[in-house]
């Protein structure tokens, strides 16, 4: 089997799942954020359970519009708080705790290797990271696993993506995943689990197996995991306070196809207007001006991102045409780059630097983007409208591209300013 | 069961933000997401759709986000189904856990123009174009897609399993 199937037959009954079975499966923990949790609530009460299955195994986080933006996202906020604090939830953060979602949990340990998790947000994938099996669902199927622990999969075809070679200056899992991306298209994984493998993934930082992770859904993924080994078990050591289990694929475990990548011949990558499967080398876009960069997001918010973007801005200044935002995705690491002295990086090089929140990703608040603008973002999707105007651009890249083309003015690399 | 309408045509991976932009999803008030469905992909939509309506796309329909907000939104907007070459997995889910009829049908994408008024009969997989006078399979709905949809959505069906 596939560690795919064997966390998901580990949460049946069965010994034994494949490819195209129906199952019924235990869930370790279902999530839901400011947008899909007022949804879910309401669905939750029709089915008139009272109580959730777990209060301990409900996570509710505002993070897409909070800070409240406006009245009726306040009034969002308001139903998923009221609804912790009345089922008791040990897993709501309200601002202040809170963090963009998926860089939230797996740092607090709240999910963990072995694990199988589902959660209203499509980049609940992110968490196959740590060897877990997590998918994005609705909001409908939020609610009706709230109520009873359980919730329906088919189980996955698994497709394998192995790495092998020596990676790039300035390369890292951003740049690895849009590369994939740009190979099999939007949909070249749809409904499957992606394994990603080879020697380049067990040197990779789990910052960069988060993002790799993150954007399986990209691809019509309907999962992303990386069997867990020695770096999972440091990343988790000192989070976790329950047991885990690290699960692996046999050597005889089956996959619909296995796709190998060379990535010394992978240069930091670009997805261009309007999917994050037209991909380019950043180098062939040094024509591009840009107005706006952002640098956060579930994709890229974590502190090794706010590290290598201040490695780009330190003694620079972001150019006059741009305007830069930083997001750090939870408070720990807001305080952890305040500690490093990267948030003084970012405002000495005129950046501004906010509160946790998912906001500009996905056009929400804190970073819009007018009629004809343009803006490179470490986030995860460049769809038609996303960041705001139907008629504004996204340039999706890692965040030392998009600091760089933040002092530059323009899409280019940390080499163009003598890096 | 039969969905019968006028037929609306859309490309390949019209996402999420298409269907319903995050600008309204301060709401998960029906009537006011539908008054903003598939705006994106077609500003005046919303003023054009008719009740019964059918939408027609290419690959990777409702790809992106969870958002279960897109489906409401057309549902809520009167569209009576949606046939597509492929949808992306949590629309696909989501569509049928709230009762929105999805069918896949490659040759119904490409035999049928917008304008046209189609019939579709769920029960026998066939989608008539009663425009052009000529007919398409539809593939086959998964029993347990069947079997929510018989149970009237996913809440029905939880509903019946906890009782």
């Amino acid at each position: 089997m596939t560690i795919t199937e064997k966390i998901l037959a580990a949460h049946t009954d069965e010994a034994k799942v494949e490819s195209g079975q129906l199952i019924n499966a235990r869930v370790d923990l279902v999530l839901a954020n400011d947008i899909t949790a007022p949804i879910a609530i309401k669905e939750f009460e029709k089915i008139a359970a009272k109580n959730v299955f777990d209060k301990d195994k409900v996570a509710l986080i505002p993070d897409h519009f909070a800070p409240q933006k406006d009245i009726k996202a306040a009034e969002q906020c308001k139903m998923m708080r009221d609804f912790a604090l009345r089922q008791g939830l040990s897993l709501y953060f309200e601002v202040g705790r809170m963090g963009v979602e998926h860089a939230l949990l797996p740092e607090q340990g709240i999910v963990l290797p072995g694990d199988l998790v589902i959660g209203a947000d499509s980049h609940t994938c992110t968490y196959g990271a740590l060897g877990a099996f997590s998918t994005g669902v609705g909001s409908t199927d939020a609610a009706a696993t709230m109520a009873t622990g359980q919730c329906w999969f088919k189980v996955p075809e698994s497709m394998k993506f192995i790495y092998y070679g020596k990676l790039n200056k300035w390369v890292g899992g951003k740049d690895l995943i849009l590369h994939t991306i740009g190979d099999i298209g939007v949909d070249g994984a749809l409904y499957r689990a992606m394994e990603f493998d080879g020697e380049v993934i067990s040197s990779l930082g789990m910052a960069g197996r988060l993002t790799m992770c993150n954007m399986a859904i990209e691809a019509g993924g309907k999962s992303g995991i990386i069997v867990p080994d020695e770096i999972t078990r440091q990343y988790v050591t000192g989070r976790a306070k329950r047991a885990f289990t690290f699960y692996t694929s046999d050597a005889d475990a089956k996959y619909v196809d296995v796709r190998e990548y060379d990535c010394s011949k992978i240069e930091p990558t670009v997805s261009c207007p309007h999917l994050p499967s037209n991909t380019r080398a950043a180098s062939k876009l040094t024509h591009v001006t840009v107005d706006q960069v952002f640098i956060g997001s579930c994709t890229n918010g974590r502190i090794e991102d706010l590290r290598e973007a201040a490695s780009i801005l330190k003694d620079k200044k972001v150019n006059s045409n741009v305007r830069m935002i930083v997001i750090p995705a939870t408070q720990a690491i807001y305080l952890q780059a305040m500690k490093e002295g990267l948030i003084e990086i970012f405002i000495d090089a005129q950046a501004v630097v906010s509160t946790p929140t998912c906001g500009p990703c996905l056009g929400g608040h804190m970073g819009i983007l007018a009629k004809g603008e343009k803006a490179i973002s470490t986030s995860n999707r460049n769809f038609i409208g996303r960041m705001g105007h139907t008629e504004s651009e996204i340039y999706l890249s890692n965040p030392a591209v998009a600091a760089a083309s933040a002092v530059l003015g323009r899409i280019g690399l940390p080499e163009e300013i003598g890096l | 069961m039969l969905f019968r309408g006028k037929v609306w045509k859309f490309g390949k991976n019209i996402d999420t933000d298409r269907i319903i932009p995050a600008r309204y999803l301060n709401t998960s008030d029906e009537g006011e997401l539908a008054r903003h469905v598939m705006e994106d992909a077609d500003v005046d939509f919303p003023n054009k759709v008719q009740k019964g309506d059918i939408i027609i796309a290419e690959d990777n329909f409702g790809c992106g986000s969870s958002r279960e907000h897109a489906p409401i939104a057309i549902k809520a907007a009167g569209v009576s189904a949606v046939i597509a070459t492929s949808f992306a997995r949590i629309f696909y889910r989501n569509a049928f856990n709230i009762g929105l009829p999805i069918f896949i049908s490659a040759e119904a994408v490409h035999g049928i123009k917008e304008g046209d008024v189609i019939e579709i009969d769920a029960d026998n997989g066939v989608i008539r174009n009663l425009t052009a006078e000529n007919s398409f399979t539809s593939e086959p709905i998964p029993q347990f897609m069947q079997e929510l949809i018989n149970a009237g959505g996913l809440i029905e069906w939880t509903k019946k399993k906890i009782a």
